[in-house]
């Protein structure tokens, strides 16, 4: 098995908001592998996107506060770093891509001073290997005339190239983990198609562990090699990604799998979780997802049940699997 | 479902200018819409897929008459919209309602959720607040909303709940026809699926017509009885659910489902991929507009634009090579 490069260990990451604490990320470990696309699935609001940007040192202080666990990038602590020293991995060991290549990209600078920047920041280059360099990144994302598009700015460029653009900038010092934050959901699904295939490339050829965080489930069974699913700031599970879509076990994953509508596969009514996400703030201590589970019981309203390993490789948090008589 | 059509759309087209210069003299047009036609017959619901600018919405804004048409007719129950008076135009929206894509910024958010479901009611002549209130308790119940909720806020609603409000925003008046402009796209998929259902028991229970406009063709399936495929203003292909997915005879439309992912990690298949971006539609390619991007595009695509022709059945498809 592949070394591991990233592991979460009971991250906690909070905000303060008026109406109380939120639990955005609430005792979340897992690992990511060399080399592996991890897939984080739920939906808005269930702590994909925090994690992420714990790991990335971007969660702003106040009202967010990384208060317990440990990031481990090869065995180093990131939440133990200084500012400094954290801000010489980010863009270089670990880069990250968000949804919105707009919002992302400054307005008023030039695609080629953008993709040199990490360049010569973190490489060291000067100003004209730096081009050489990033007119080589912009060919390798597939873009035709990169020597215009180096002197263009960003609203001269379409939604796709916005994206290309920016996953050229996140690759430009070769990290070993890419996150990509929801990389394809503002775009439409035949540029998805293609950014899906680049991701797909980039990971065959430069061996870059990809961590892809999206709600779509199509999305995760073209690209993911293991998922992690969460809901309400925890993991309910995990696995590698045929076990998890042949054989869910959590009635959350299997009510997510069963709710989409697949082409071709037409039913009469679509399955829904009834119910809706529950408030995050000042969760009580038991399953989040007990009062929309079908099959809730009554230690699911007392107790959290815990993520623990049900066959090779595929953890689920859920009271169903456990002997009732064996709770800790 | 009969075959009695409800909304006659012929050659509609909304140009919409470009100005340019110090005296804002028009240099061009985006054709949002160019020469489209069709027809939904009553209680049927026709899906309109497409990716961003194909000018999916602007038909249906242009039928409801939000936008005016730049040519074009555009008939409900036989009577052309676009020749009406305001006044008149007013009277007949009941009929025609509208839910759009993000329901928190189609509310707003200093109106309590009962007074804007009833708001209609009063501006077309309802005047006794027992009744009003009577109808809106009755819609939000069918909407699957709480009479509790009568006096929240916008705010206090999730994206799922909104989504509901809208809905019966549309229904308070007892339309014949509703455009769902990509209603489910900015939920999540548990979300979804509620709304995916209330959508369809409300047009078996209410016998409506639906205008359902969406880029999401697994929603589209599930929902709709016949679909239309766009690109770039115009329609590229129009048949039936099955023969549409059965047999999609415009290379768009087939690489448009073959570009769909598929939640199911055992099958490998086979993609097109297309190549490039979207024309801008202010400048759309000369002949088949879809030639520069177009797999199998040949001498004839570059030069000739296709018909929009029957294929049989009712399988309508603008290519040359089918």
């Amino acid at each position: 098995m592949a070394k591991e490069i990233v592991e979460f260990r009971n991250l906690e990451t909070h905000f303060d908001t008026p109406a109380g604490t939120l639990k955005a990320v609430n005792d979340v470990s897992f690992k990511i592998r060399e080399g592996e696309t991890i897939c984080i699935v739920g939906e808005s609001g269930c702590g994909k996107s925090v994690t992420a940007m714990s790991l990335m040192g971007l969660i702003e202080t106040p009202p967010g506060k990384i208060v317990g666990g440990e990031i481990l990038f090869e065995g180093q602590d990131l939440l133990k770093l200084s500012k400094r020293q954290m801000s010489k991995i980010r863009g270089k060991d670990i880069s990250i891509i968000f949804q919105e290549p707009m919002s992302s990209l400054n307005p008023v600078l030039t695609i080629g001073e953008q993709i040199s920047e990490p360049l010569m920041k973190h490489l060291l280059l000067d100003r004209k290997e730096a081009k050489k360099r990033a007119i080589e990144l912009i060919t390798m994302v597939g873009i035709p005339r990169p020597e215009k598009i180096f002197d263009s700015y960003p609203h001269e460029l379409s939604g796709g190239m916005r994206q290309r653009i920016m996953i050229a900038i996140a690759l430009s010092c070769d990290p070993k983990l890419l996150i990509a934050d929801e990389p394809t959901t503002a775009l439409d699904v035949t540029i998805q198609a293609q950014i899906l295939d680049l991701m797909r490339n980039i990971k065959k050829t430069h061996n870059t562990a990809i961590m892809l965080i999206t709600h779509d489930l199509g999305v995760v069974a073209e690209m993911a090699d293991y998922v992690v699913v969460m809901y309400a700031g925890k993991v309910i599970e995990e696995a590698p990604v045929m076990e998890l879509f042949k054989n869910p076990k959590h009635p959350y994953t299997k009510g997510l799998l069963k709710a989409k509508p697949i082409l071709n596969q037409t039913q009469e009514r679509l399955y829904s979780i009834p119910g809706q996400v529950p408030n995050p703030v000042d969760l009580e201590d038991n399953c989040h997802f007990s009062d929309r589970c079908e099959s809730c019981m009554a230690i699911c309203k007392e107790k959290p049940p815990v993520l623990k390993e049900y066959g090779e490789e595929h953890k689920a948090a859920c009271w169903l699997y456990e002997k009732v008589g064996e709770a800790r | 479902m009969s075959e009695q059509p409800l909304i006659q759309v012929e050659n509609i087209k909304k140009y919409f200018p470009i100005t340019g210069g110090v005296f804002s003299r028009t240099v061009g047009h985006v054709k949002a819409v160019d020469d489209v036609s069709f027809t939904i017959n009553k209680g049927e619901s026709l899906g309109l897929v497409g990716e961003s600018g194909c000018g999916k919405s602007t038909i249906g804004r242009t039928i409801l008459r939000i936008l005016e048409k730049t040519e074009g007719t555009i008939k409900f129950n036989g009577v052309d919209l676009h020749s009406l008076s305001k006044e008149e135009m007013r009277r007949f929206r009941t009929k025609l309602q509208i839910v759009f894509q993000d329901p928190f910024s189609s509310l707003n958010p200093r109106l309590k959720v009962g007074y804007a479901i009833g708001e209609a009611l009063m501006d077309h002549g309802v005047k006794d607040p027992a009744e009003i209130k009577k109808r809106v308790l009755e819609v939000m119940k069918i909407c699957g909303l709480a009479e509790y909720q009568y006096d929240r806020f916008p705010h206090e609603f999730s994206g799922g709940q909104r989504q509901r409000i809208g809905i019966a925003r549309a229904l308070i008046m007892n339309p014949e026809f509703i455009v769902l402009d990509e209603p489910v796209s900015a939920l999540d998929v548990s979300i979804q699926a509620q709304i995916v259902n209330l959508l369809s028991d409300l047009q078996r229970d209410k016998q409506l017509t639906y205008l359902f406009i969406s880029h999401d063709l697994s929603v589209v399936q599930h929902l709709c009885n016949r679909v239309g495929v766009m690109y770039l203003g115009s329609l590229v292909e129009l048949a039936s659910k099955e023969a549409l997915f059965e047999n999609p005879l415009h290379p768009y439309t087939k690489a448009l489902m073959s570009a769909i992912p598929i939640p199911d990690p055992t099958l490998k298949k086979e993609r097109i991929v297309l190549q490039g971006d979207i024309p801008s539609p202010a400048n759309p390619p000369q002949g088949c507009k879809f030639h520069t991007r177009c797999p199998m595009a040949t001498d004839i695509c570059k030069q000739q634009k296709p018909e929009f022709r029957n294929v049989g059945d009712n399988h309508f498809v603008a290519c040359h090579l089918v």
